[in-house]
């Protein structure tokens, strides 16, 4: 089951560049929550703040204090802790091009010593299935390498790869802009069966999809959240003029 | 600038009586044509120089097809000049051994008599260059992890620089540090100590008190490929994408799985073409293994005993070769020698080819 965050007062650099400022706000357990906003106004260093990825470049600074569930990922636990109850998906598909599509999924249980193989079989098997792709893969899970496969297939490999950890969050940076329409519509009905299960945070530039998949948004830009509400009330009153600037196409 | 001028207003007079009736046709309702610019008079006298550009482009041409000229003509004198070695043994000169009629002891290099092998050469090359792949593989490959993942940014261009330093110096040096530090070394300190523990094996015999031979030979050979091993397996290790680090990073791995799984995986073609242009120079190397190999054509088991490699007996013996025969066996080893470099390094060439270029290589 999904659980819910609580940030509260982060702020990020990089270097001397203060990306995230002052950012508060409850992101609900088992929901899809979308991130929007003009490029450069901090969103993808938001969610990379939330699994600690943002640390990994040397020249990133971060302050605030981000609650996963009960766990107050900056101060009570290291950055491989936080990662494993946290799944993240990019925003280029980015399979093992060296192993097969079996190994791809497994990737994550076996880097942390998993060797039940039995049930590393059922684990992948499921972790396709949740991310729809199981049907197309299923004959050649040991034959064929991650990166044989089409964009929205790899992506969605890269889903399921998240998946197999069994995280508790479910990270998106801007998971579909780089695939067709097609496979883009196939990741928000994932995206939707999915937050049944996780707790979903998808950051993307695409408004109708941020609309169609996540019951909560939150608007950045420069670096603040101007505004946090329910989809609904988001699109169609927002409280801030910004907000509604942006989303009536007047800027971003 | 000022000699230049007249050749321009020189110029101009063709151009400005060939202009107007080409305007005219193409564009009769055109307005008149202005004067053309000076520069554009300059430029229209310039002619388009196809003969100028047909030479270069042969000249070129002949450059890039000199170096084909070369290995052919190389190899050519090779082969011609080892016909009487091989008209004499064929085959047999790489595997045979003879019978010394003095001491009845097995010989494979025997100018006296003018009978010759290549097996003791061929064996101490590959056990030399085994040896020194051994030993810097696994330190170049450390050396380019710490390079590319962990270095501090400040501190990489002049450790990478170092390194790649160790490339430029001449291996007679090498030979020399060899011969004074490194053998000394060996006989003082390591070998009595890897005979004590490993002398079991068989490989390590306290039989050579010299403190030369084929291990000594080995490090001094570790030394000499560690940077280019190193440097192409750092070259080959930032040509993985980092979103391959990020993927393994957002799985909870630690930095060591990530450069596991993330790079060295990926990198891995490349990093055995790395391994294999080091074995190549490994192979061919002569002046520094010359000077602490020993220089005696027998083949032993022990690491600690004295031997000779391919490019080591060729230089030692080319410019006193008791006749036509000696020679031409020389020349023959020599050919062998060549072939095998460049098979070995075309082969490593392609799969560091195959990595740096394109996307990560498949292999499924």
């Amino acid at each position: 089951m999904g659980v819910g965050i609580e940030v509260t007062n982060l702020n990020a650099w990089y270097g001397a560049n203060h990306t995230l400022q002052d950012i508060n706000l409850n992101i609900p357990a088992n929901h899809a929550t979308a991130l929007i906003g003009p490029s450069g106004c901090g969103k993808s260093t938001f969610v990379r703040c939330l699994n600690r990825m943002h640390e990994t470049n040397p020249i990133a600074r971060v302050t605030g204090s981000v609650r996963i569930g009960d766990l107050d990922i900056y101060a009570e636990a290291k950055p491989v802790e936080i990662r494993r109850r946290v799944g993240m998906v990019f925003q280029r598909p980015n399979p093992f091009p060296t192993m097969s599509i079996y190994d791809n999924v497994a990737a994550g249980l076996k880097l942390n010593g998993y060797k039940n193989r039995r049930s590393l079989d059922e684990i992948v098997e499921n972790s396709l299935k949740n991310s729809a792709l199981w049907d197309e893969v299923k004959d050649d899970l040991k034959k064929k390498s991650g990166a044989s496969l089409s964009g929205g297939q790899q992506q969605r490999l890269c889903i399921a790869r998240a998946l197999a950890v069994d995280p508790e969050v479910l990270l998106m940076d801007e998971p579909a802009s780089a695939l067709d329409p097609v496979s883009t519509s196939k990741i928000e009905d994932l995206i939707f069966q999915l937050k049944a299960q996780y707790t979903i945070v998808i950051v993307t530039h695409n408004m109708q999809q941020a609309a169609r998949v996540a019951e909560k948004t939150g608007f950045f830009l420069n670096g603040r959240m101007v505004e946090f509400d329910s989809t609904h009330k988001i699109f169609t009153n927002p409280s801030d003029k910004r907000t509604e600037d942006y989303i009536t196409g007047r800027f971003g | 600038m000022s000699a230049n001028l007249p050749e321009i207003r020189a110029r101009q007079i063709p151009v400005q009586k060939l202009k107007p009736p080409a305007a005219q046709k193409s564009a009769p309702s055109m307005p008149p044509t202005p004067e053309p610019s000076p520069v554009r008079r300059f430029l229209l006298a310039r002619g388009n120089s196809a003969l100028a550009d047909r030479g270069f482009h042969w000249l070129m041409v002949l450059c890039a097809l000199s170096i084909f000229g070369i290995v052919a003509l190389i190899l050519w004198q090779l082969i011609l000049r080892s016909q009487l070695s091989w008209h004499a043994f064929g085959f047999r000169f790489f595997y045979q051994s003879f019978t010394d009629p003095d001491s009845g002891r097995k010989m494979y290099w025997d100018p006296v008599n003018s009978q010759f092998s290549a097996v003791p050469f061929i064996y101490g090359t590959l056990l030399s260059s085994f040896l020194a792949l051994l030993l810097a593989v696994p330190l170049a490959i450390g050396v380019a992890v710490f390079l590319t993942e962990m270095c501090p940014r400040a501190l990489r261009g002049s450790l990478a620089f170092l390194t790649e330093l160790l490339a430029a110096i001449p291996s007679v040096i090498y030979g020399f540090w060899g011969f004074f530090v490194l053998v000394p070394l060996l006989r003082e300190h390591v070998n009595p100590l890897l005979v004590q523990w490993l002398g079991w094996t068989g490989l390590f015999n306290n039989d050579n008190p010299t403190g030369l031979g084929f291990l000594a030979a080995g490090v001094i050979l570790a030394i000499m490929i560690l940077p280019i091993i190193s440097s192409l397996t750092r070259e080959v290790m930032t040509a993985v994408p980092h979103s391959q680090r990020e993927a393994v990073l957002a799985l909870g791995a630690t930095r060591w799985e990530m450069i596991r799984m993330g790079v060295l995986r990926n990198a891995r073609i490349g990093i055995v073409g790395a391994i294999i242009l080091g074995l190549g120079r490994a192979l061919g190397e002569t002046m520094a293994v010359t000077m602490v190999i020993g220089n005696t054509p027998e083949i032993h088991r022990s690491l600690l005993s004295n031997g000779s490699s391919m490019a080591a007996v060729i230089a030692t013996q080319f410019t006193e070769a008791v006749g036509d025969m000696h020679l031409s066996a020389l020349i023959e080893l020599g050919l062998a020698l060549f072939i095998v470099t460049i098979i070995v390094n075309a082969f490593a060439q392609l799969l560091v080819w195959a990595v740096t270029r394109g996307a990560p290589v498949q292999t499924h």
